[in-house]
């Protein structure tokens, strides 16, 4: 593991980007939230797999489930990036919904060739948490789903 | 994403460029459903040029499979890196798909 410099011990990053609710955002969303991880010196794979994939994941669904792809609903992301840990906020504008309402194992032999499935999984396996909170906003209030990964 | 599609012998070679991810992978299950329409059978996806894939993408990857063997086809991939593979082993769609490190040894698996 490489080290952060000693001068970006104790600096935190803070950003907040919004988009429309369109997938085409999610790869630009992405690069925004992993260069500042790069910055920070965090694990190569973490850059190239845990972070893009679970929080392209997060996006999706928030744009795709939540909002429905409705043009009059935004997805807001927030994330905070320091040398110990990120957390991504994934803010959509939906009905309130339940993480483990899934609970379909996607790795099971019966599931194994559904094409649908995989993401929230994927974002458990990859995130060190996942949790989901009500946004507290607007009517109606929207769920706010967090990402949590400790830098390795 | 972009992707090529090549002949190589009687095997379609589809290199992917780019993600492959929720916003793309349409277009590419539609070029191999063209090419399997076309009549071809053998597809080798090659992940050289791939950065990451979410599991849209994996999906595809599944349909895919699953169409091309329904037509007496195969489907193959090549070239994943560490992080590509950790996602199919996490996933355990290593097991579904026949993996080869290099093109060359995917091509000659056919």
């Amino acid at each position: 593991m490489a080290a952060p410099l000693p001068s970006d011990v104790g600096l935190r990053v803070s950003l907040a980007v919004e988009i429309p609710s369109d997938v085409a955002y999610i790869e630009r969303v992405v690069e925004l939230v992993r260069h500042p991880c790069e910055e920070l010196a965090y694990d190569p794979h973490q850059l190239a797999l845990n972070v893009p994939v679970a929080l392209s994941e997060a996006i999706s669904n928030a744009i795709l489930r939540a909002n429905n792809e409705d043009p009059q609903k935004r997805v807001l992301v927030r994330a905070e990036v320091d040398t110990r840990r990120l957390v991504v906020d994934v803010q959509d504008e939906g009905e309130p919904f339940d993480l483990d309402d899934n609970i379909r194992d996607a790795t099971d032999p019966e599931n194994i060739e559904r094409e649908d499935g995989r993401g929230l999984f994927l974002m458990r396996a990859l995130m060190d948490r996942v949790e989901r909170f009500d946004a507290n906003t607007g009517a109606p209030p929207g769920n706010v789903v967090r990402l949590t990964l400790s830098r390795a | 994403m972009s992707f090529t599609i090549k002949k190589e012998g009687e095997i379609v070679v589809v290199d992917v460029e780019g993600q492959l991810i929720v916003g793309n992978r349409q277009e590419l299950k539609q070029k191999v459903i063209d090419e399997l329409e076309r009549g071809e059978r053998k597809f080798l996806i090659d992940f050289a040029q791939t950065g990451y894939i979410d599991s849209s993408g994996l999906g595809v990857l599944v349909s895919l499979s699953k169409k091309i063997r329904e037509q007496g086809g195969e489907l193959r991939l090549a070239n994943l890196n560490d992080d590509l593979k950790t996602l199919f082993e996490l996933t355990k769609l290593d097991t579904l798909f026949q993996i080869s490190d290099t093109r060359d040894r995917a091509l000659a698996s056919f």
